[in-house]
């Protein structure tokens, strides 16, 4: 019995394994051959099944003037305003979160909870709902195809996330740590920065997480509310495609695009084996 | 000067959580507020604290209204039962807090620090992580923090009772110690409890609390000689006092088919229908006794608590050896008379072993 759960726990394991990792794989592959290796069939090992070629590599940093697509300045514009919404929401929605995790509001039959659902309910709406309205709020005050509009826009995505997160994760802080901070001396600011705070490190490094995902694959409003001057790197991706598919170049654009995630899994995985996201309170 | 509160009422929802508190609490004493669970006593001290605040009443300090002090300025301290700590912060860290809050220079603080671990017994855990010390020594910590900010009032919210049997005992001990030493005549010590024993070795006065309401004041030696109602000769006595239902006729106190010649001390009783109390410790096995029937047995440390029923009667009788029984078996039983107390049909104390009457 025991020696069967194994075999089909690690058959499991390692079949979702080879599922997960197959298509990086893959577009690593492609991402180094050129038409004729992409239109030989499926080919794995470099050198062995078809010349490796930088071509792929080489177009993403090209400018468009040399027959390149130039992925860098799209790279940065995303970098920047994943990291920018991100930050903004985190602050916010932690904010927001601690006052409806701690105090009582009440207009008429709406308390904390509705409040709190009132925010989760943004995530729960198909994006296609906002989009018409997003994109004549932001052509009203002249801020579309713009970065400081999409960091607007994408506040208002990623803040119920933190909301979310940091509501439940401050109600499993006990109040009274609240409580003996103030007996101890604080007033309610110095309390929450200096006590609640520094015990919410966990909780925020998960909101974060999730903020900078979020933000960083969403492809639908930056199309929608982009044209010209500022373009994401979902966008710029999937305009490589012309009437002949460059798979080369999308492969390496694809991986550059999920390095940054990567990066961010890798840390969260150190962060979560070292335990310190399930001990930090009792 | 003193710690006084008026008519102190919270009733957040449909109960009362304080029903008029009043009382007057004193510099250098310490004072305990007995009470059984969700009787009012944590959101006494919170409101002393001033956590909380009530709907009505007012609490004064050294002639200011507390009331309009806010909780960071008011310079308390307080203990919970839950042992609360700041996680983030080391040993030395939390109790220093509230003194670099009060930007106390690192010298001074150093000092006042090592002092106060050392009182409590950790020396050395300096710069261990809160989560690496046990519940006893976390509740340390917490001690020791109260303890660095010589504050003038002092809460302990039943500050022992999540700890096991014998930290329990070893810390109450300490703190003993701690107040007999450390307490300065500037400072007021209030301790709530649910425990009547915790309540009788503190001996400072005790306020026995039951739904918000203060059902008796007075030192503890009073409280458990003459508890003023039924209600609490239950809440000061664990097991709780043995209750029954009892009528004089003849010279005799009659229940359940039981005759007991009436001691000296309840002579003068005027009611025929009264309540009948008698303290587990107060009842005996003995051959010759009245034949009661076995409903349960707990064996707790060194004594036997045995539950006995005939009729109606229920009593609850400790023995200080550890014995066994099954429950349905037959057992005799004789009463201390001389410690008998009696309590007329509303509940108040009509006649006790000490001369106590509230009648």
């Amino acid at each position: 019995m025991g020696k069967l759960y194994k075999f089909l726990k690690y058959s499991f394991i390692t079949i979702w394994t080879v599922f997960v990792v197959a298509p990086f794989l893959w577009a690593l592959t492609t991402s180094f051959k050129d038409f004729n290796s992409v239109n030989g069939g499926a080919t794995y090992i470099p050198w062995v099944d078809f010349e490796p070629k930088l071509e792929g590599w080489k177009v993403l940093i090209k400018s468009p003037a040399n027959g390149g697509v130039d992925i860098i300045e799209p790279y940065f514009n995303s970098l920047f305003v994943t990291c920018t919404a991100s930050l903004i929401s985190i602050v916010l929605g932690t904010l927001s979160a601690y006052a409806l995790s701690r105090f009582t509001f009440k207009a008429g039959f709406v308390k904390n909870n509705d409040i709190t659902f009132f925010f989760i309910s943004q995530r729960i709406m198909p994006p296609i709902v906002l989009s018409i309205p997003f994109f004549l709020f932001l052509g009203a005050i002249d801020l579309l195809d713009s970065l400081i509009g999409l960091i607007v826009v994408y506040i208002v995505l990623l803040m119920p996330i933190a909301v979310w997160i940091m509501v439940d994760f401050f109600n499993k802080v006990p109040r009274e740590i609240d409580e003996t901070a103030l007996i101890d001396g604080c007033n309610p600011y110095q309390a929450f920065f200096k006590v609640v705070l520094p015990n919410s490190v966990p909780g925020l490094i998960v909101a974060g997480m999730f903020c900078i995902i979020f933000g960083w694959i969403d492809f639908f409003f930056a199309f929608i509310l982009t044209f010209t001057e500022v373009q994401l790197l979902p966008v710029k991706i999937v305009a490589l495609n012309s009437s002949i598919t460059p798979w080369w170049s999308l492969s390496a654009s694809a991986l550059v695009s999920v390095a940054p995630l990567i990066i961010v899994a890798f840390i969260v995985e150190r962060y979560l084996s070292k335990g310190n996201l399930s001990g930090a309170i009792k | 000067m003193n710690l006084i509160a008026e008519n102190l009422l919270y009733k957040p929802d449909e109960q009362f959580h304080l029903n008029e508190v009043s009382f007057n609490f004193k510099k250098g004493n310490i004072y305990t507020i007995l009470g059984r669970t969700l009787s009012g006593k944590t959101t006494l001290l919170k409101t002393i604290a001033g956590l909380l605040t009530p709907d009505k009443g007012a609490i004064q300090f050294e002639d200011k209204d507390f009331l309009k002090v806010p909780v960071w300025e008011r310079n308390v301290a307080m203990v919970y039962q839950q042992f609360i700590n700041y996680p983030h912060l080391n040993v030395f860290d939390n109790v220093a807090f509230p003194l670099k809050q009060r930007k106390v220079d690192n010298y001074e603080i150093n000092d006042v620090v090592s002092k106060s671990l050392k009182s409590v017994g950790l020396e050395g855990y300096e710069s261990r992580k809160i989560q690496e010390l046990s519940g006893g020594q976390q509740q340390r910590v917490s001690l020791a923090r109260s303890l660095v900010k010589n504050a003038k009032i002092l809460l302990l919210d039943e500050p022992l009772v999540n700890l096991d049997y014998k930290l329990r005992e070893q810390l109450r001990e300490e703190f003993k110690n701690i107040f007999s030493q450390g307490l300065s005549e500037e400072s007021i010590v209030i301790f709530s409890t649910t425990d009547p024993r915790e309540a009788m070795e503190l001996n400072g006065e005790v306020t026995v609390l039951d739904e918000g309401k203060v059902l008796q004041v007075g030192e503890a030696k009073e409280i458990f000689e003459n508890p003023k109602t039924l209600k609490v000769a239950e809440i000061s006595n664990d097991p709780p006092m043995n209750i029954l239902k009892a009528n004089i006729g003849e010279n005799k106190i009659k229940f359940e088919g039981i005759d007991i010649d009436i001691p000296q001390h309840l002579s003068k009783l005027t009611d025929k229908n009264f309540n009948l109390g008698i303290r587990a410790s107060d009842i005996e096995l003995s051959d010759n006794g009245f034949e009661f029937e076995v409903e349960l047995a707990e064996i707790s440390g060194s004594e036997t608590l045995l539950h006995l029923k005939r009729g109606d009667a229920k009593i609850i009788t400790s023995i200080e050896e550890v014995m066994n029984f099954n429950i349905h078996d037959k057992v005799k039983i004789n009463f201390n008379t001389n410690k008998f107390y009696a309590f007329n049909e509303s509940g108040i104390l009509a006649s006790s072993p000490f001369g106590g009457s509230y009648v």
